[in-house]
């Protein structure tokens, strides 16, 4: 069980939380038109070994959505931010 | 076997009455099941796993593998207690378990002769047999197997005990009350740090509770505990277990409360599961004593050493009288010696060829004669051990000379100390290991929070275990940020020292390297020494592949005892060093654990919270049937006298449509959809525009996932300029609202709206029938006129001097309102509806009714909307907006998803007197029933209006089959029925009756 330091709530343990998805996928704009974008974004994902972002929902808290740094390889967390300050672009 | 008149922490004064199959034992309070066992020549416990062989008490622990039992009677039954570990109580019954018909006259024991085919890989090989052709009687003797084979049966009784857990935080968490842990404890404690100290005996002590009473080192004992009593920053845990080390800083420890009694007393839990977050931890949790392997090593009367030497300081029970200790190690002296001075004839074999000079001269003062360079062969005896025949032996454990034979009742053994590194691989994966004690320890990082103190280490003498403890304690202390000072270490009592040090050999064999005779390794599951040797034959070479294969280190056990002799085993055969073979990994619980205690309260009515309608109480009281929707209990139906659901039903759905209904449906999602860019915001995630609604205003809409596939639909409401009330599914609330805040939070961040959800602040009423307009009017102050309020429109008004906002449109496709009511008032609201309607002919209806009238019009609900329907499979193509983009506007395009032949919403009227089930399979009139068919029939129900059963199924390329007659096939009640292809809109397809 890991625990996730929440910006808004401090450090709460899992099981307030859910999962959400990889975080180093961008939506594409609204008005993107072609297919393979969106495919891209819905479905194509990597599989990296390793840190990773994640998206997790602090659900039984603030409800905010944060981008949770997580090593795939030995389940650590790292460095947890509202995913409203994260410039999408920049990632 | 034998009590002895003095010596031992049991209460003389306190004698138990304790039973085993029957029989009486002489128990005291403060003995174990397995020392009443001892103390009354209990030889044989219980049959084993496979071969039904009879086992007795082989251990003194929680490594023990033989002496298991069926604990208590009735609804508190338990198999496969560990004798070991059982405090014995007034009243105790416990019987044997693997015998039939009973423990001296096992039927099963008829397996030991079939042991050819129930060697290694027996789970694999069973069905392909070595008869070729013969598989009706390789079918014969698995029944027969199964039956004969197995641990403890369970009981079907419901568990009579409640379980509890807590969730508590602290600063060092200090697994092991042995001389290391108690010191670490000490450390952290006067520090300053808040620490739980935890133990799994009834007493602080470890190894120390099997020095005699009064010793110098039970002194030391008593002094350290004592300080730590009086610490108030301290707690102290004892029959309690770390079960468990997870992530970060988890921990799972579990509380044995009233296992110790007959019943809880008090109210207290039989068990308490805690979860401990602790910001270091110290593991101290010592080191098992690891068995020597030879022939006949599972009798009854070969156990551990330092188990015989624990029953007789702590139980004062003497376990024989002609002893054989068989060792490769110095520590094995110090049980023999004790054995000695308590009066048994001891005799001790030293595998190595040399010994120091001092301990030989010792042991000659105590009594005991040793051989050194010898090891027994095997064991032989009817039912216990009665003789072995031993042999000078090899550096490699190979008889080299001529094998004599020795009487002796008992042979104790000890092939060295297996540190218990389990919680530290449970959480940092593989020990490493180590080649001055050639053992796999922990590897602990310095940054790691689990540090590791004393034996666990390998530590050797006294004088360390205690140092190292106190040193890690005072270190996890200061790392958790207590800053006391931790004072100085307690000095170390005045005991000898045994270095553990032991000689590479694991076990005796014949010339030719063989076992004489079955000589087990794992003796829980009957793994033997060959069957090793037949996986590494058949080409095993992976250690993880060895234990599934043997099932070697896989009961219940897990392998305490076994896991370094089968490893030595499968190096030895491929010729490779022990930590080249590798190790296993160890995963949680640590010891079996109860179910009941993982689950505490969260089962039957408190598995989940229940949501309740603020207008559920009234529905209870009028006798109405409920049915789960998820969390939510809902009115099902509200049945006259002797009515059943069907006839209720209809009789709700007609009257519905005939006069007026109301229902309860305050479980629809309701989200506040606020802020400047609420339309914009609306118009993305709704597949229709948003953008024209008017303030006093509401529309239907339908949400698609990213993916193009339908998610949910319901009405939102403008209730402001900036303010809308959005509404869903029951179902897909919460599923809406992660989604929005995704939405908003990351990809559009730039849309100044926030949505909140206000499902619990609203109770809402739906208002169905011809008098709905009527009834509404008399109660409140609204002008309801169809002028007034056209569909799609709300209003607010008082009803009862509350407030409630009045929304006018239909499911039922009758003249419809939604009357939504702050959560509060909304009894008072629904009581005055009532009230008022007795004139109207009012009745209340549930939601079995509300789903007749929804399929009678041919509304979707989550039957139909369930992941894998699009927009154009549900008729709602109609509904998407062509000049913006939506949330899955483009991939709902995939050519896939726009095959005209994909199943789509029919309606479906079924011929004769009988409803079809939902998820029955549609198929053609002509041709075989078989795969999946053309369809399926997703939502059912008997319509009043039409007076025939009627459904809505999705049907291949539906839109072209209207008027076809098909079959209806419900293979899970071998039940075909006919049903005409129609319009999914039955009833009133123009709406006159909603536009009324
Ligand atoms: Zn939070």
């Amino acid at each position: 069980m890991i625990r996730i330091d929440c910006p808004i709530c401090g450090l709460r343990t899992e099981t307030e939380f859910t999962y959400g998805a990889d975080a180093t996928v961008t939506r594409p704009a609204m008005d993107e038109t072609a297919t393979q974008p969106w495919v891209d974004y819905v479905f194509n994902r990597d599989n990296p070994r390793g840190w990773h972002l994640e998206y997790w929902h602090h659900v039984q808290g603030c409800r905010q959505w944060l981008v949770l740094e997580r090593n795939t390889l030995t389940h650590e967390v790292g460095s947890c931010r509202l995913a409203r300050e994260v410039d999408h672009e920049a990632s | 076997m034998k009590r002895l008149e003095t010596g031992g922490r049991i209460d003389r004064e306190a004698p138990l009455s304790v039973s085993f199959d029957g029989t009486a034992l002489s128990a005291f309070q403060g003995d174990t099941l397995s020392a009443a066992m001892l103390a009354s020549g209990v030889t044989v416990v219980g049959r084993s796993f496979k071969y039904h062989r009879p086992r007795g008490v082989y251990a003194a622990g929680v490594e023990e593998p033989n002496a298991l039992v069926h604990l208590r009677d009735g609804a508190r039954h338990e198999p496969n207690v560990r004798a070991t570990t059982t405090e014995v109580f007034d009243g105790l019954t416990c019987t044997s378990q693997n015998a039939w018909p009973n423990l001296r006259y096992d039927i099963g024991a008829v397996n030991n002769l079939f042991s050819r085919f129930l060697s290694a890989g027996f789970y694999y090989k069973t069905f392909i047999g070595p008869f070729r052709n013969s598989t009706r009687f390789w079918m014969m003797c698995e029944t027969f197997i199964r039956k004969a084979a197995g641990m403890g049966r369970g009981t079907y009784l419901e568990d009579p005990d409640s379980y509890e857990k807590r969730h508590v935080h602290c600063d060092v968490l200090v697994i092991g009350g042995g001389a290391a842990g108690l010191t670490a404890a000490l450390a952290a404690g006067r520090a300053g740090a808040r620490v739980i100290l935890v133990e799994q005996d009834s007493e602080l002590g470890g190894a120390i509770l099997s020095d005699p009473v009064g010793s110098d080192a039970d002194n030391w004992r008593i002094s350290v505990t004592k300080e730590l009593g009086g610490m108030d920053n301290v707690q102290i845990l004892t029959r309690t277990t770390a079960v468990g080390a997870y992530d970060s800083d988890t921990f799972v420890l579990i509380e044995r409360v009233s296992d110790h009694l007959k019943a809880p007393e008090n109210h207290q839990p039989r068990q308490r599961f805690w979860q401990v977050h602790a910001k270091r931890a110290v593991l101290a949790s010592g080191a098992i004593e690891r068995p020597l392997i030879f022939g006949g090593n599972d009798k009854p009367g070969v156990m551990l050493a330092h188990a015989a030497r624990s029953y007789l300081n702590r139980y004062a029970v003497l376990v024989g009288d002609t002893i054989i200790v068989a060792t490769n190690n110095d520590t094995a002296y110090q049980a023999a010696f004790d054995l000695g001075t308590a009066g048994a004839n001891v005799t001790l074999l030293d595998a190595r060829q040399s010994v120091d000079a001092a301990l030989l001269a010792e042991a000659k003062g105590a009594g005991v004669t040793v051989k050194t360079g010898h090891g027994v062969l095997a064991a032989h005896g009817r039912g216990r051990v009665s003789a072995v025949e031993i042999a000078p032996i090899d550096a490699g454990g190979r008889a080299t000379g001529p094998i004599s034979r020795v009487p002796c009742d008992t042979l104790a053994i000890s092939a060295g100390w297996t540190p218990s590194v389990h919680l530290w691989t449970q959480r940092h994966g593989k020990p490493g290991f180590d080649d001055a004690s050639a053992l796999f320890l922990a590897a602990p990082k310095e940054t790691d929070a689990l540090q590791t103190a004393g034996s666990v280490n390998a530590v050797e003498t006294l004088e360390e275990v205690i140092t190292q403890g106190f040193a890690q304690g005072a270190e996890a202390a200061k790392q958790a940020g207590a800053d006391g000072a931790a004072g100085i270490c307690p000095a170390a009592f005045a005991a000898r020292d045994w270095p553990h040090d032991p000689d590479v050999i694991w076990g005796v064999f014949t010339r030719d390297g063989k076992t004489k005779g079955k000589a087990f390794v794992d003796l829980q599951h009957d793994v033997k020494v060959s069957d090793i040797d037949q996986a590494h034959q058949e080409g095993y070479v992976s250690v993880e592949h060895l234990k599934r294969y043997t099932t070697t280190g896989m009961a219940t056990d897990q392998g305490k005892l076994s896991n370094m002799n089968a490893l030595s085993r499968m190096a030895e055969q491929r010729g490779l060093r022990v930590p080249e073979v590798g190790t296993t990994t160890f995963r949680p619980p640590f010891i079996p654990t109860a179910i009941g205690a993982l689950v505490g309260h969260e089962h039957g009515q408190h598995f989940r919270p229940t949501r309740l309608s603020p207008m559920h109480q009234w529905h209870v009281e009028h006798g109405a049937k409920l049915t789960q929707a998820g969390a939510w209990m809902r009115p099902w139906y509200y049945p006259q006298s002797g009515e059943t659901l069907t006839a209720a039903y209809i009789r709700e759905a007609a009257h519905a449509r005939e006069h007026v209904g109301i229902i309860d449906v305050s479980t629809l999602g309701k989200i506040a959809v606020q802020g400047p860019d609420a339309a914009e915001f609306l118009n993305r995630i709704y597949v229709n525009g948003w953008k024209t609604l008017q303030v006093g205003r509401l529309r239907y809409g339908v949400m698609l996932r990213e993916d193009g596939f339908v998610m949910d639909d319901g009405a939102t409401a403008r209730l402001g300029e900036n303010d809308y009330f959005m509404t869903t599914t029951t179902a897909n609330a919460a599923k809406v609202l992660g989604f929005a805040e995704h939405l908003l939070q990351t990809a559009w961040k730039d849309l100044r709206v926030h949505v909140t959800t206000v499902t619990d602040q609203w109770g809402t009423i739906a208002v169905a029938g011809p008098k709905a307009r009527t009834l509404l009017s008399k109660v409140s102050d609204a002008d309801l006129n169809r002028e007034a309020v056209p569909n799609n429109h709300f209003v607010t008004a008082t009803i009862a001097d509350s407030p409630v906002r009045i929304h006018r449109m239909s499911y039922s496709g009758e003249l419809a309102y939604e009357v939504y009511i702050p959560a509060g008032f909304a009894t008072r609201v629904w009581e005055r509806l009532i009230d008022a309607g007795t004139e109207f002919d009012l009745s209340p209806y549930g939601t079995e009714a509300m789903g007749a009238l929804r399929i009678e019009k041919g509304h979707v609900a989550g039957p139909e909307i369930e992941g894998r329907t699009t927009l154009k499979d549900l008729g709602l193509e109609g509904f998407a907006a062509s000049k913006k983009p939506f949330v899955g506007s483009v991939l709902r395009q995939r050519p896939v998803l726009d095959d005209p032949t994909r199943p789509t919403l029919v309606g479906l009227e079924i011929e004769g007197q009988v409803g079809a089930k939902a998820g029955s399979l549609l198929f053609p009139l002509q041709g075989e029933t078989q795969g999946h068919g053309d369809g399926w029939v997703s939502s059912t129900t008997y319509s009043p209006a039409l007076g025939k059963y009627i459904a809505l199924g999705l049907l291949n390329n539906g839109k072209q089959r209207l008027g076809e007659t098909i079959r209806v096939v419900n293979f899970v009640g071998n039940e075909t029925l006919q049903a005409k292809v129609t319009s999914h809109h039955f009833f009133d397809p123009e709406g006159e009756r909603q536009n009324g």
